[in-house]
């Protein structure tokens, strides 16, 4: 059953003038700084569009459950009895209480803490303690928690959304399938576990992050220190992102736009295709050598893919708007308020379930856990801290325009493509150009939300 | 004890963690907080709490290379991204540095160019509750014990706190730091830039 919401909500469109906010060239620094837009951001976004919940590893018998927030809304996502993936609302439908307060477990039923009721883990009510007291029908289902009305997955990724009117998630996913196949498909199996995570947080809007998702500019700045440490022992310091110095727009990587909002930064192709050719670039990491010289005794020449595994993937796949695989991590951006942002680094591991690494799967995911540490550790605390300082500084209140216009104007530097994929140099903006036109249009809309409730 | 002459040294490669060294970190770890270990003799637990307050003192003033110093050439700084620690051979963990990992994170924090460090934080770290425990032999000891970093930088003061575990090991008559496990209360929350040692 669908609930049509009612009651008063605000029109996101008439709040502002959404084309003099969000023009060719630059963004008014409102969008970063105004708790209304945020709100709106609330529903017209994290709300509207599929968003990313979780991994099907983080919940892989039935009964398991994960606590995760869709937008603000605190969600109960778990794999019911029959195998079935559910985002539930973690809300009693009678006061509102949350219903689990655990991060994960397994778990067919929840009791509401304050008062004893007691729902399946379907959404449907169970029981009610001393239901004489009650003149109503608790069969009504009116009465069962309720639920994200779509929920689906794609290769182990859930998403969800409360907009009944949405494109179907592979529709909406479009182009930028190719490379989350690609990212799936270098792995054994295709598969990836999560295992833990580095969870950080900034004080900013979550923005912010999406932005810099697919920004090729600021690596050889932001990251300075990053670069020098893990180039300060090589013989010929090509470690990492060293392909970003000189200059990287003549290089053959590239960003490109693929629709809907999500962007793709694509390093790989400045990387030797070669088995161990990721290897040969992965920063040093604790356990290298060793596993290194291990695993090259015991398979030869085949060692060499085997420690491309535990090596950095150079891609950034990022789905609008919470959602980003790059290096061997799952990426997600929750918002928490409108200058407070979660950025949670999930790390990934290798699943082996057919022994085609002839027993190394241990080995390379000790160390693939060590060089996934290297750059929330070493990279990503330097964006954060950029961050909050572009948040202290949208506070000149008159100085009013965040520019995003890098390769706007230049001819033949932007190119489409039959399928209307854009793709520019490195550096180039216009990703960001294009996902806040998206943004803005998003904005500007009125979806009909709804929850769905067990009948 | 650790071989006094290494065979590679572990600024430059890293050879030392293995499966072999994982899982004697992972079997340290596990089991020794326990009474019948406990040390009695104040003058045995002053020692270890001097050497604990004093790597506080060299952290808060930033003088690293007496920090680096305090701990064995095969060492671990290691802090856990889950309450139980895990195994850090299958999950993630907020830092699990290796001697040359520790030596990068220095040469990081010295570029002036790491950013979440520029301006550095100032820090006060407090630390009590120490006990130790006799485990592992003669020339091994652990030792547990309860820190509050006080953190200023740039738009305030946070607090930090958790508790320690140091596994010393003796080494030519000397005690070294071997691997110091750092748990945060909040390790598995996410965390505003946690980019000082802690």
């Amino acid at each position: 059953m669908l609930d049509k919401l009612s009651g008063p909500r605000i029109e996101s469109a008439d709040l502002y003038d959404w084309d003099e906010l969000v023009q060719e060239d630059r963004v008014h620094r409102l969008i970063y700084t105004d708790p209304a837009i945020f709100q709106a951001e609330m529903t017209n976004i994290f709300g509207a569009v599929w968003v990313y919940l979780g991994h099907e590893s983080q919940i892989p018998k039935n009964d398991d459950y994960i606590t995760v927030r869709l937008g603000l809304r605190p969600i109960i996502l778990l794999r019911d009895g029959n195998g079935k993936i559910r985002a539930l609302f973690n809300r009693c439908t009678h006061r509102g209480t949350t219903l689990c307060r655990k991060e994960k477990g397994n778990a067919r039923i929840f009791t509401c803490p304050y008062h004893g009721w007691s729902y399946l883990n379907t959404g449907k009510l169970r029981a009610v303690p001393w239901p004489d007291g009650y003149a109503c029908d608790f069969k009504d289902a009116k009465f069962n928690v309720a639920q994200v009305p779509r929920v689906d997955s794609y290769r182990g990724f859930i998403f969800a959304t409360l907009n009944p009117d949405a494109p179907s998630l592979l529709d909406y996913l479009g182009a930028i399938t190719k490379p989350i196949d690609e990212w799936l498909d270098r792995q054994p199996n295709g598969k990836v576990a999560v295992c833990e995570a580095n969870r950080l947080k900034f004080k900013g809007n979550w923005k912010l992050a999406y932005d810099n998702s697919g920004d090729g500019y600021h690596v050889v700045f932001s990251h300075r220190s990053l670069l020098e440490m893990e180039n300060r022992q090589a013989d010929v310091a090509n470690k990492g992102m060293s392909y970003y110095r000189g200059s990287p727009d003549t290089k053959p990587m590239y960003m490109a736009y693929m629709g809907n909002g999500h962007h793709f930064k694509d390093k790989r192709p400045n990387i030797q295709k070669r088995a161990g050719g990721l290897w040969a670039v992965e920063g040093p990491a604790p356990g290298s050598e060793h596993y290194q010289e291990e695993l090259r005794r015991r398979f030869g020449a085949r060692a060499e893919d085997i420690l491309d595994l535990a090596s950095s993937e150079p891609v950034n796949i990022n789905v609008f708007p919470n959602f980003s695989l790059l290096g061997n991590h799952i990426q997600v951006f929750e918002p928490v308020s409108v200058d407070e942002t979660n950025v949670t680094w999930y790390g990934t591991a290798v699943v082996d379930d057919d022994g085609a690494l002839g027993g190394a799967v241990d080995e390379i995911n000790a160390l693939r856990m060590r060089t996934q540490e290297q750059f929330p550790n070493f990279g990503e605390v330097d964006d954060l801290a950029n961050f909050e300082e572009i948040q202290r500084g949208l506070a000149c209140l008159e100085d009013e325009w965040i520019y995003m216009h890098r390769g706007l104007g230049i001819p033949g530097r932007v190119k489409i493509d039959e399928h209307g994929i854009i793709t520019a140099p490195a550096t180039d903006e216009a990703f960001m150009r294009e996902y806040i036109k998206e943004w803005k249009r998003l904005m500007k809309a009125s979806p009909n939300l709804a929850v769905q409730r067990e009948v | 004890m650790t071989n006094m002459q290494l065979t590679h040294d572990p600024s430059i490669s890293s050879y030392y963690v293995n499966e072999k060294f994982y899982r004697r970190l992972v079997e340290n770890f596990t089991d020794w907080q326990k009474d019948d270990l406990a040390i009695a003799q104040a003058d045995e637990r002053d020692r270890f709490r001097m050497l604990i307050e004093k790597e506080a003192r060299l952290l808060d003033q930033l003088n690293f290379d007496e920090w680096l110093a305090m701990y064995s050439p095969e060492c671990i700084y290691w802090v856990p991204g889950t309450p139980d620690a895990g195994d850090p051979r299958r999950e993630i963990a907020i830092s699990f540095d290796d001697r040359r990992r520790m030596e990068d994170r220095i040469y990081r924090l010295r570029t002036g160019y790491a950013w979440s460090q520029a301006p550095k934080s100032r820090t006060v770290r407090m630390v009590s509750n120490v006990e130790v425990f006799a485990a592992g032999g003669s020339d091994a000891r652990m030792v547990r014990s309860n820190y509050l970093i006080s953190e200023f930088r740039v738009d305030g003061t946070r607090y930090l706190s958790g508790w320690c575990g140091h596994r010393f090991t003796r080494r030519a008559g000397r005690w070294e730091i071997e691997v110091r496990q750092v748990n945060l209360i909040d390790c598995d929350q996410n965390l505003r830039n946690p980019s000082i040692v802690l």
